[in-house]
């Protein structure tokens, strides 16, 4: 797999990958585009760009104000793997698409990988498409070499975990704590002991989100997991002060 | 024919709708409510407990009340009424609320969450709440809460939290969201009781469980009354839990069923909230099953509308739309302005007064029994009692009594 290939090269040269999040179209396209930017000034492995949508059920406050704000400003999916093609052009970091699968299932599956593809996409995560449902959608990854992103979550059984680890490509996406974006996560024994149950059931590496926000957690999280997952973090930042802010806080979190 | 024979593989499926789109953290959680459902439906003595419960606590049976003023009035068939507006609280809903207290109960869960859109569920769950001793929080959109005020009232004074939900279009569809938020935090020592026949597997299943109790009581009290099984049954659909409450008692019947749906101010309004009657709906897949939805071509939801806030949501239960596209149940909808004259007709002549959400079936069988022959039978859910929507109704009929009392009230409290 590609993105499985370049996350191991990048492992040679660094101990913890950074994987940032941008809503499409939050606040614009223009403000997304500076914010990339400075993630790829900061070294950022990989960025999620999510395709925004009406009902984001698994998100928090501040995201869901951002989806439903680029939904209300026209944001389309055709905007958004548009976006998404400039980005995989210029920047190197590798790219994913984010977002619900009700976007994926109306423009059709087929026409969905496709268009990720051409956009030069190396994967998606759509955290409310369960494993059971997603069968045809992975199929037509394969042939694209698209990573299909798969949960694992701290409620999950051990038959679950097999199950999850079977169905990954690409790393897994392991989520720190129940709930939605944007919460604090206690960074603690319970984590670590979660990450090490994740290891039992896939040999692909593992990246932590939900709650991630500061330098002490990827200290935290550096020879346990593979990547960090840096999300509401980030928005907070630039909606408190846009580039100096965003700046100032990929500073402290990697200085 | 059992509507839940599921193919293998295909549990929770009904035809192409339904199934179960949430979260992986939640995974486990649904799984623990599917089997504790499961063991209940196959425990004959869960639905004798069940049905002595609705007996003491709820008034059950409801009765079935023929309309004799309106059908001679009309001149058509033989109007008879299924009175859930005469369970505790006022509707249908406690049916299904304490139906999942039983199994809240049984999860060993202490406390309950649930959306609503006009308030009956929310009022409902609140008071199975304070029965059973669980803490309570209700979702309710910032718009209902403003137009359903009186509800909202019940609910904090049974011991329930009412959070107003400012996100989105702010009614019945953002409720949803913030529970399944809620929830994905919550689910170790919370149930959600999710109000209608929507949602993932097993919640179309297991609420169509307990309002079945509508259909088995209302067709042996049909053939009582009327001496024959209804020709037609007719009963608002919003998510769909009233109406595939009454038609399971007449599945396997030669009758013809009828789902209403809000049609608002029309079909090409674009201010309905009507997914199968008219053509505006495709489906797609959110809050977790996959359904016909009000949505765009980029699959993002559409605003609706109707006067009745239980009936103003975007999705319906996939079951029902299954049955559609089998021809097993036909689907219409009633315009705001129907309602409101149905509305007045029928509390004129029957002094009846169905919430604004069931005069919608009231609304469609008052049309079309005039073109029904006089020896055949009609069936209308009465889903709920409508005093609840005074303020709406007051509104719509601009009744000047009803505006000096409130203005009278209002300084009364020192407005």
């Amino acid at each position: 797999m590609v993105l499985e290939q370049y996350l191991r090269e990048r492992l040679q040269h660094k101990d913890l990958l950074l994987m940032t999040h941008v809503v499409c179209g939050y606040p614009s396209f223009e403000d997304n585009w500076r914010e990339l930017e400075i993630m790829a000034e900061f070294g950022v492995d990989m960025v999620e760009l999510q395709f925004p949508f009406s009902e984001p059920s698994a998100d928090g406050p501040l995201f869901v104000k951002a989806n439903q704000q680029a939904v209300a400003d026209g944001v389309r999916p055709a905007d958004c793997f548009e976006f998404m093609r400039k980005v995989t052009e210029h920047f190197s970091f590798k790219v994913l698409m984010m977002g619900y699968y009700n976007t994926a299932f109306k423009m059709g599956h087929e026409s969905f990988i496709k268009k990720l593809s051409a956009a030069g996409g190396c994967g998606y995560i759509l955290p409310d498409l369960p494993v059971e449902e997603a069968g045809e959608l992975h199929a037509l990854s394969k042939p694209e070499e698209l990573a299909p992103i798969v949960l694992m979550t701290p409620t999950n059984t051990d038959v679950r975990l097999k199950v999850l680890g079977a169905a990954a490509e690409g790393f897994i996406y392991a989520v720190a704590r129940k709930g939605v974006t944007g919460g604090h996560t206690e960074m603690g024994d319970d984590l670590k002991a979660f990450i090490a149950h994740c290891r039992q059931h896939t040999q692909l590496p593992i990246a932590v989100g939900f709650g991630v926000s500061q330098k002490s957690d990827l200290d935290f999280l550096r020879g346990k997991a593979d990547i960090a997952i840096i999300g509401t973090a980030a928005l907070k930042a630039w909606e408190d002060g846009g580039e100096d802010s965003l700046q100032a806080f990929f500073s402290g979190l990697l200085g | 024919m059992s509507l839940f024979d599921f193919a293998d593989g295909r549990e929770g499926y009904y035809g192409d709708y339904g199934g179960t789109f949430l979260p992986e953290i939640l995974a486990t959680t649904v799984e623990e409510l599917r089997l504790c459902f499961r063991k209940c439906k196959e425990d004959p003595t869960f639905w004798a407990e069940f049905v002595e419960l609705m007996r003491t606590y709820s008034g059950r049976p409801t009765p079935v009340s023929y309309l004799e003023n309106l059908s001679n009035k009309l001149g058509g068939a033989r109007i008879y009424v299924k009175r859930e507006d005469l369970n505790h609280t006022g509707s249908h809903k406690i049916n299904n609320v304490m139906g999942q207290g039983l199994i809240c109960k049984r999860l060993g869960k202490k406390r309950v969450i649930a959306e609503t859109g006009a308030g009956q569920h929310g009022f409902a769950t609140a008071t199975m709440a304070a029965r059973f001793g669980f803490d309570c929080k209700i979702y309710m959109g910032a718009v209902d809460v403003a137009r359903q005020r009186p509800n909202v009232f019940w609910m904090e004074n049974l011991g329930a939290e009412v959070i107003a939900v400012q996100d989105g279009q702010r009614t019945l569809k953002d409720a949803i969201n913030e529970c399944l938020r809620d929830w994905v935090t919550n689910m170790g020592d919370t149930h959600y009781v999710l109000g209608t026949a929507c949602g993932p597997h097993p919640f179309p299943e297991m609420v169509s469980f307990f309002q079945a109790i509508i259909g088995k009581e209302a067709r042996q009290q049909i053939i009582q009354e009327a001496g024959k099984l209804p020709d037609r049954v007719y009963a608002c659909v919003g998510g769909g839990s009233n109406a595939i409450g009454i038609f399971q008692g007449f599945m396997d019947d030669n009758v013809e069923l009828i789902g209403v749906e809000a049609g608002g101010h029309g079909p090409d309004s674009g201010l309905h909230a009507s997914r199968l009657a008219y053509k505006d709906a495709s489906v797609g897949v959110a809050q977790g099953f996959k359904t016909y939805f009000l949505q765009n071509d980029d699959g993002n939801m559409l605003e609706t509308h109707s006067i009745a806030a239980g009936l103003d949501y975007i999705g319906i239960n996939p079951i029902l739309s299954d049955l559609w596209e089998k021809d097993r149940v036909r689907f219409e909808a009633a315009t705001d302005e129907m309602v409101r004259d149905t509305l007045k007709l029928v509390m004129r002549t029957e002094g009846l007064i169905p919430a604004l959400e069931s005069t919608h079936a009231f609304a469609l069988a008052v049309a079309e029994a005039p073109k029904m022959g006089k020896d055949e039978v009609i069936l209308i859910n009465q889903s709920g009692r409508g005093d609840k929507d005074i303020f709406t109704v007051a509104d719509t009929i601009e009744d000047d009594h009803w505006k000096a009392f409130i203005k009278d009230k209002a300084v009364e409290y020192g407005a």
